[in-house]
């Protein structure tokens, strides 16, 4: 064991204190912000740092909507809030599905043209969103998937790191299990049921956390298959809420920012052993 | 590598493949090919026209333009300040925490959570505390005689979305240099102590080395986030303002594309940020395999 030294242990706890100060401080003051009233933020230099009691009127016009005193009408957060939630679901389970599928045909199968498909779906990590944004739109907009819950989701859910993931678990389970698996009379997909799906329950869990997190904090991608607001998802609410009116009501900016990412924020909390997982594993 | 007990059937890996290829040949092969050809393609901002080809004369267009050759400095710019301050601040927090005996845990948990939060989220973060006149921060700045406004300096501006992109970054950095930390064999530690290395010494001759595949995996992963996934932060805090100060790739092929409607130039954009992604991903698969062979 190496020797302690006081000063330095001393040292590291005021620096992780200081850095975990940092991290919080501005969740800290967007949630004062969310329990104040809009007249008390812009007139006020700086924003007091005590709560206000506008708290549950700051959420019930971010969640529900409503028109304020200032004249703005805000639009209500509760849908958007649904709209992401079943966006990030759809897109973290989808990824699984169809990668956990084609994994196992890339691993279990041989047949023709098998470098040619594996090749194919590597060279897709070289593609995001962001760099073909114009023609991927065009096609979106060409199969009538504009302001669809398909449109706002399908485009995203092809995945090269999951399909490696589990391709790697996949060939590092042992041959012996399907070797016995033939010798039981058992066909391909009634092992990929009954024993390959349960062995990779740690690794689906895991790629769940992460890919929830990537679909529910998308935004340039509903940003440009999304002109009805009924479709928007709350990252956008937000950037709504700033721009859509000329008189901002800040507390509902806060309001919206805050309940924007507890969701996520949550799930990386109390899953914090698969969070960590994935994140490690998906890099590899 | 393959496995030696192999399924036969002709038809069913067929159907197993066959949701994925169908979406990546419709929503990745054929729009990027889209873009290729279009890059090479020219139309008037109407339609009115059939396009026609000119050849690589949008992208002779394109590094001709000085904004577009300002918007690849100030990438440049943007990526360098997040990468070497997320890494920094990171290793820092990492080493510390890796350090400590007590309440390491604790502290872990309170610094990896911002990975769960939107880039737009993190942007309004950072705005709230700088916007004036009610911003804590921008009223600490001015109380000291530096007067903060992100909307008329370009360099306040760049710092805003740089500390934006850096707080949300961090969290990430740190699991993986704790990671890296951990798997540091404790008797190398040890064996220098007992020579007489100062905890200094200890930290740049053995565990910085050490840690230098790690550190060079998210330099890649780093400059991708800050190329890419920053796109969010910059259209909510800044819109690429003052004038196009502030203007990353990415947003400009957005802003080119869909607000001023120049399909030939923000396709040519695209063609050149592909390959952009392309460069970085072979350089970080050259990694990958450099790592196999330690």
């Amino acid at each position: 064991m190496i020797q302690r030294n006081p000063i330095l242990d001393f040292v590291s706890h005021l620096i992780l204190g200081i850095g975990v100060l940092v991290v919080i401080f501005p969740v800290f003051i967007t949630f004062i912000g969310s329990t104040q009233t809009a007249e008390q933020i812009t007139s006020s230099n700086p924003i007091s740092l005590w709560p206000g009691n506008n708290f549950l009127e700051s959420y019930r016009l971010a969640l529900f909507g409503g028109k304020t005193s200032g004249g703005s009408t805000i639009a209500p957060v509760a849908p958007m809030l649904w709209v992401s939630l079943i966006t990030a679901l759809t897109i973290a389970i989808g990824k699984i599905i169809i990668s956990l599928l084609s994994a196992f045909a890339i691993v279990y199968f041989r047949f023709p043209l098998k470098n040619l498909v594996f090749w194919m779906i590597f060279i897709t990590l070289m593609l995001p969103v962001e760099v073909r944004i114009g023609p991927t739109y065009a096609v979106v907009s060409s199969l009538h998937m504009l302001n669809t819950y398909a449109g706002l989701t399908v485009p995203l859910i092809a995945s090269a790191t999951a399909t490696f993931l589990f391709r790697q678990f996949f060939l590092t389970v042992p041959d012996e299990l399907v070797e016995a698996a033939r010798i039981d009379g058992a066909g391909p997909m009634r092992f990929f049921w009954d024993v390959l799906l349960p062995l990779s329950r740690t690794s689906i869990a895991a790629l769940f956390v992460i890919q929830f997190i990537y679909g529910w904090n998308q935004y340039l991608w509903p940003l440009l298959v999304t002109t009805n607001e009924d479709m928007y998802p709350v990252v956008l609410g937000i950037k709504r809420a700033i721009f859509g009116e000329i008189y901002v009501e800040w507390n509902v900016v806060m309001a919206t920012a805050i309940l924007a990412m507890l969701p996520p924020a949550l799930v990386v909390i109390l899953m914090q052993k698969w969070f960590v997982r994935g994140l490690v594993d998906t890099e590899k | 590598m393959e496995k030696r007990v192999l399924f036969r059937s002709a038809w069913l890996p067929w159907l197993l493949i066959a949701p994925q290829m169908t979406i990546i040949l419709v929503f990745f092969f054929w729009p990027a090919g889209q873009a290729l050809h279009q890059s090479v393609l020219q139309q008037d901002a109407f339609g009115t026209t059939a396009a026609v080809f000119v050849g690589l004369e949008n992208f002779r267009q394109l590094f001709s333009d000085p904004t577009y050759l300002a918007s690849f400095k100030t990438t440049a710019v943007f990526s360098l300040l997040v990468a070497s301050l997320g890494l920094l601040i990171a290793l820092l927090l990492a080493v510390m925490a890796n350090r400590v005996v007590r309440g390491a845990p604790v502290y872990k948990t309170l610094l990896i959570w911002p990975y769960a939060v939107a880039p737009v989220v993190a942007g309004v973060l950072w705005l709230m505390m700088f916007a004036s006149p009610y911003g804590v921060v921008a009223y600490a700045l001015q109380q000291m005689g530096l007067p903060w406004d992100h909307l008329l300096n370009a360099n306040h501006a760049m710092a805003l979305i740089v500390m934006a992109a850096v707080w949300k970054q961090i969290s990430y950095n740190f699991l993986f240099f704790l990671a890296g930390l951990q798997s540091i064999p404790h008797s190398m530690i040890e064996a220098a102590t007992i020579d007489g290395a100062t905890p200094w010494k200890r930290f740049w001759s053995i565990v910085f080395p050490l840690l230098s595949p790690t550190t060079f995996f998210l330099l890649v992963i780093n400059v991708v986030y800050a190329f890419f996934d920053t796109f969010a932060i910059v259209d909510a805090v800044t819109h690429g303002g003052p004038g196009k100060e502030t203007a990353i790739l990415v947003y400009k092929v957005y802003y080119d594309g869909f607000k001023a409607q120049d399909m030939g130039g923000s396709a040519a954009q695209s063609v050149v940020l592909m390959i952009i992604v392309i460069a970085l991903t072979v350089v970080q698969f050259k990694y990958v395999e450099k790592k196999v062979n330690y």
